[in-house]
């Protein structure tokens, strides 16, 4: 029983990584960026969420709306404001701009809600399940977490198979410079990713934080940092990829720790995802690409 | 006559590069022994010493190798509890504490190359941001086994544990180093201004003769076209190798002096955030750019040192002029204005020039 209840936790906690992921690997598959301020962006919207529920005294749904609404504009103002002079600079330029954005937000949110930790009450209003007499207990946040996965993969799946906007991700990821010369306007499809990677954010967040209720001004920093290994354990810039990544990750760590060592379940993490880029270099369901002379 | 100027801007950066160095020292250490800097500031001269040894040697890896790092800070931490052991071990054998202290970075700089060797081999196969967080991994793998190492030593010789200090099984005699999460406790303070000054003047020595010799062109010519390099017969893996090994020593070296600095040391100071500092430390700087790094790294540290009458503000600002910086220098927009204001001053780059700056 234990196996099966470690392996609904994994998959649980994977399935939050598994949704901060994609917001790394849709704006990595198509701004071809690493944004590391992703990770901050979950945080804010924890903390949106926390003061909608505790300070306005909104019902559930109303906070975490107002919390993605909040995020789905911090991520395009993101983008407009540090991202989009850089586009023609160099990956690195970016990425330091990136860490520039990351301190900033975790610095706004030591000024706003100091560094005292809040304590965040969970957004699943039931208790949790309890199969086979007892022995077996499902929390209600994994089942809420996992069917919030499922909802926002067939979502995104649909929406970049069938829809315009969906079509136009994927013709920028595959070729920019093609996309814009066959009219798409590649600025507002970068600005949509942002949005909706952003929006996802908040999303994760809130369900990162009412399964572990500690909301500090750098809650997303880890969950931010492991959630970036997940997209490029399933292969960057692949959307199928940052969900199988997360959820392995997910079990990967649940199981080392519960059956290794609490204190070095992350080292064994990392030491998967190590042995995973070396026997495959593009992660799990990355595409090859053939080197031009 | 273009060979002539090449060998200038080589022979000018060194001097830039040495001179700065010492001119720094010869301002700073009367100032600091007649007791005329304040105290916050005279406390900050060795780690600032040992983040600009740390700048250098990421700028190997990431200017002239063309590799991104995420992860150097883990070498640091190698060669910074490496370096504690061996002073602490050699406490009663060897009295003088300078002494000490250069065995205690000689340690370091080759624990941390050996890291550099192991996690080189594998790490090098990889490209671009693949290389990048399979070095983020390693930094905080080592990171985690640090935190949960117990090391203690008594007369029969060192004796390690994951466990807890009680597990060590030491004699009465006998004494914990570290402490797992809490770290290396018990240092004694070794390192001075002047050990300091030294490191980065070695660190200079090691990599800009590196970067002139034909090891070096050899590095850069992989950085500007592996595939083209490669063609020549140029023995890519080893080259990487190489320079991977030098920077992950230095850095080592630099850790090892920061520690001996400390009282005590915990290894979540060399953590993800740290790794990062370095990084902004050298792009800031100029990748490939020694001066740059060595101005840069000693500017940004103290930055948020000028910045503590803004309280709480001041972390906010600093994240604020790094993204201003990035875009001034690195914006489509603005690089267009500063080529325009270049050129009301006629301001031409020499050929030579432009290939020592890249």
């Amino acid at each position: 029983m234990t196996f099966i209840s470690n392996l609904i936790n994994g998959i649980s906690l994977g399935s939050v990584y598994a949704i901060i992921a994609l917001g790394y690997t849709m704006v990595y598959g198509i701004a071809k960026m690493l944004n590391f301020a992703h990770g901050d962006v979950i945080m804010i919207g924890a903390y949106m969420s926390f003061c909608a529920t505790t300070y306005l005294h909104l019902p559930v749904p109303a906070a975490i709306f107002m919390a993605m609404c909040v995020c789905t504009i911090l991520g395009i103002v993101i983008e407009g404001l540090a991202y989009k002079p850089l586009r023609r600079a160099t990956s690195l330029a970016v990425l330091i701009t990136a860490i520039g954005v990351s301190y900033f937000l975790q610095n706004i949110a030591l000024i706003i809600w100091g560094s005292a930790p809040k304590t965040f009450s969970s957004v699943v209003p039931f208790g949790s399940l309890r199969l086979f007499g007892g022995e077996l207990i499902i929390t209600a946040e994994s089942i809420v977490t996992v069917l919030a996965n499922i909802v926002i993969m067939v979502g995104l799946a649909i929406f970049t198979k069938k829809s315009k906007m969906g079509k136009a991700m994927r013709a920028v990821s595959e070729d920019k410079d093609a996309a814009e010369l066959m009219g798409i306007n590649v600025n507002v499809t970068i600005s949509v990713t942002f949005a909706i990677g952003s929006a996802l954010a908040a999303i994760a967040g809130v369900l990162l934080c009412s399964a572990y209720p500690v909301l500090m001004p750098t809650t997303g920093a880890m969950p931010g940092i492991k959630a970036f290994t997940a997209a490029v354990f399933g292969g960057i810039g692949s959307i199928p990829g940052a969900m199988l990544g997360g959820i392995l990750l997910g079990i990967i760590e649940i199981f080392s720790k519960s059956y290794i060592s609490t204190q070095l379940s992350d080292a064994i993490v990392f030491g998967v995802l190590i042995v995973v880029l070396l026997v495959k270099p593009t992660g799990l369901l990355g595409k090859k690409i053939a080197e031009k002379v | 006559m273009k060979k002539i100027r090449e060998l200038n801007s080589f022979t000018r950066t060194n001097i830039a590069c040495y001179g700065i160095v010492i001119l720094a020292f010869v301002v700073l250490y009367p100032l600091q022994s007649a007791g005329l800097i304040s105290h916050s500031i005279s406390g900050q001269l060795v780690p600032i010493c040992t983040y600009v040894v740390m700048a250098i040697s990421l700028n190997l890896t990431v200017g002239f190798l063309g590799e991104l790092s995420l992860g150097h800070a883990g070498f640091m931490s190698v060669g910074a509890f490496t370096g504690v052991i061996t002073a602490i071990s050699l406490a009663a054998a060897v009295p003088s504490p300078a002494i000490r202290l250069v065995i205690a970075i000689i340690v370091g700089g080759l624990f941390a190359g050996v890291a550099g060797l192991i996690i080189g081999i594998p790490v090098l196969r990889l490209k671009g941001d693949y290389l990048a967080i399979v070095t983020l991994a390693f930094g905080e793998i080592i990171k985690n086994i640090i935190n949960c190492l117990y090391v203690g030593i008594d007369e029969s010789g060192l004796h390690f544990s994951m466990k807890s200090d009680a597990a060590l099984g030491l004699s009465d005699m006998g004494r914990v180093i570290m402490k797992g999460p809490q770290g290396a406790v018990g240092i004694t303070k070794t390192a001075t201004f002047l050990s300091g000054i030294l490191l980065i003047l070695f660190a200079l020595f090691i990599v800009l003769n590196l970067v002139n010799s034909k090891t070096g062109r050899a590095v850069t010519a992989i950085r500007d076209n592996r595939i083209a390099a490669e063609s020549v017969g140029i023995g890519i893996t080893r080259y990487k190798l190489t320079a991977f090994i030098i920077s992950a020593m230095l850095a080592g070296m630099a850790g090892a002096l920061y520690a001996q600095n400390l009282s005590a040391v915990a290894a979540t100071k060399f953590d993800f955030n740290t790794s990062i500092l370095i990084l902004v430390f050298v792009v800031l700087g100029g990748m490939g750019n020694i001066f740059g790094s060595i101005i840069a790294a000693s500017l940004l540290y103290m930055l948020p040192e000028l910045l503590r009458g803004l309280a709480d503000y001041r972390m906010l600002i600093y994240a604020v002029i790094l993204i201003f910086v990035m875009i001034a220098t690195n914006g489509t927009r603005s690089k267009l204005i500063i080529a325009k204001i270049k050129s009301l001053f006629r301001f031409k780059k020499s050929p030579g020039e432009g290939a020592a700056n890249i």
